[in-house]
């Protein structure tokens, strides 16, 4: 089983090849003229202004944070799907009891407003 | 150490490689002929018979474009993302298997490269890795417009992978299995896809979301954000980005045929017919192939016939909408699994997502009344 993970390791290295040859044919036949101009950021052909890092809407690190929450829950949930038929009733209540502890926490994310985007 | 299957391994490693780059190519094709047809043109047809040599044209363009890197850019991620993007989509097809298996030479050869028992933990971690490689083009970038666009793309990806993470469970449930091997051949009496059609559909609209397809390809709006993430991209890391998400788009394709739609097997009732893998092996990458044409040909008539959906609305359906839906469904499955009846499975999924569907209408119609 564990010989398997050596051919996805073997696919990860040739993949990677075939990208590094790819971007190596660009830099060997296309022209490279330097000028200021193309030194610039894009910015749809206006003068640049400030930096083109900025701070961003919080907005995205709470959408982070919730995703982390909630994956983590879905990856509880792919041992329970394997093992479901063995568990049987049992498990189903067991889940229920999860499903309605994460049920609450989603509430209350929505009534906070964690999840509105205006 | 066993040469011959160490050179299986990478006789195989060619066969996806190649296979998904000539895939992304004629996808291209596909696309620019398809979306041509909806809008009543023809497409590409004057490179070689009927345009067929369009990608190579392609791909020989972009090799002798000149590449820019604009001179704030960070440059060792800015250089690495491209691949971060690119390795994952054609190191995640390493799982899906394309047919059953075959005699050449004493050995019997599988046809997929690994059957890992968590085979679809490994599709779910190989494919969040893609996230990192746009976010950190936008931010690498030193570009607004292409931090603006990583920025929205990460958050889309992340909201979508929790429906698409439940729908990989529901998957699981009626396969009982983690392997993908085991997941198609689960399907021998019954498609998933025919048991859980609300699971289906809900994997296929978070897998649009997933490769930023239309109508939620927010990251690359190009009247907003020019071209999003890839702004400052040219040349050959250019076309890394977009082979990335054309390979994203066949090998989600795959993934959804195999979860759902029977992968390399026949539709169920032909089982015992001619047509049956386990009489024809050589049919199995056929079958596979026939769904991904499927399943690609619809993700192109969404682009062509739908608008794009507006940012805070694609938030609310991912999070109001699909979460609790994907959990509805998880329930009702296993619910079904449990009293063993795969009708109950039908009408509840499909009762819970009839209330779905009254809630987004609910919601509109009350928004439209706000503004009117």
């Amino acid at each position: 089983m564990l010989l398997e993970y050596l051919a996805i390791a073997l696919l990860l290295v040739v993949s990677t090849l075939v990208g590094l040859i790819a971007i190596g044919l660009g830099e060997l036949f296309g022209p490279k003229i330097k000028s200021k101009v193309k030194d610039e950021p894009y910015e749809s052909g206006m003068p640049v202004i400030g930096a083109g890092t900025r701070r961003m809407p919080v907005r995205f690190y709470l959408i982070a944070v919730l995703f982390i929450l909630f994956d983590i829950e879905v990856v509880f949930f792919l041992p329970w799907a394997v093992a479901f038929r063995q568990l049987g009733l049992f498990g189903m209540f067991e889940m229920v009891v999860f499903i309605v502890i994460l049920l609450v926490g989603y509430a209350y994310a929505w009534k906070k407003g964690a999840l509105e985007w205006e | 150490m066993d040469w011959a299957l160490l050179l299986e391994w990478f006789l195989k490693s060619l066969v996806l490689i190649f296979g998904l780059l000539g895939g992304f190519a004629y996808t291209t094709y596909y696309e620019r002929r398809w979306i041509a047809r909806l809008q009543v043109r023809v497409g590409p047809n004057r490179v070689g018979p009927l345009g067929l040599l369009q990608p190579i044209a392609d791909a020989a363009k972009l090799i002798f474009k000149e590449e820019l890197t604009p001179a704030k850019v960070y440059k060792t991620v800015f250089f690495l993302s491209p691949l971060l993007t690119m390795v994952p989509s054609l190191v995640i097809a390493a799982v899906i298997p394309l047919g059953t298996s075959f005699t050449l030479g004493g050995r019997t050869i599988h046809m997929y490269l690994a059957n890992i028992n968590v085979g679809a933990l490994y599709l779910m971690s190989v494919a969040s890795i893609a996230v990192y490689g746009i976010v950190l083009a936008g931010w690498s970038s030193n570009n607004k417009y292409a931090m603006l666009g990583g920025l929205r793309s990460t958050a889309q990806m992340i909201s979508y992978e929790l429906t698409l993470g439940l729908m990989f469970v529901a998957a699981i449930l009626l396969g009982n299995s983690m392997s993908m091997v085991d997941i198609v051949e689960g399907q021998r009496d019954m498609w998933f896809g025919a048991i859980q059609p609300v699971g289906f559909v809900l994997f296929f609209i978070a897998t649009l979301a997933e490769v930023n397809r239309s109508p939620f390809d927010m990251p690359e709006a190009e009247q907003e954000l020019t071209a999003g993430y890839h702004t400052e991209y040219s040349g050959m890391k250019f076309a890394l980005f977009f082979m990335a998400e054309y390979q994203k788009m066949i090998v989600v394709s795959m993934i959804g045929a195999t979860l759902f739609l029977g992968g390399y097997r026949e539709l169920w009732f032909l089982k015992d017919t001619f047509l049956s893998v386990d009489r024809a092996w050589f049919l199995g990458p056929f079958y596979l192939v026939a769904k991904v044409f499927l399943l690609l040909g619809l993700m192109i008539w969404i682009r062509a016939a739908w608008p794009r959906i507006r940012y805070d609305r694609l938030m609310s359906l991912g999070w109001k909408v699909l979460v609790p839906l994907s959990l509805a469904v998880i329930f009702l499955t296993a619910a079904g699994i449990l009293i063993e009846s795969s009708w109950f499975i039908l009408i509840s999924s499909l009762l819970a997502a009839a209330v779905a569907v009254a809630f987004i209408q609910r919601a509109l119609r009350r928004k439209a009344y706000e503004f009117a």
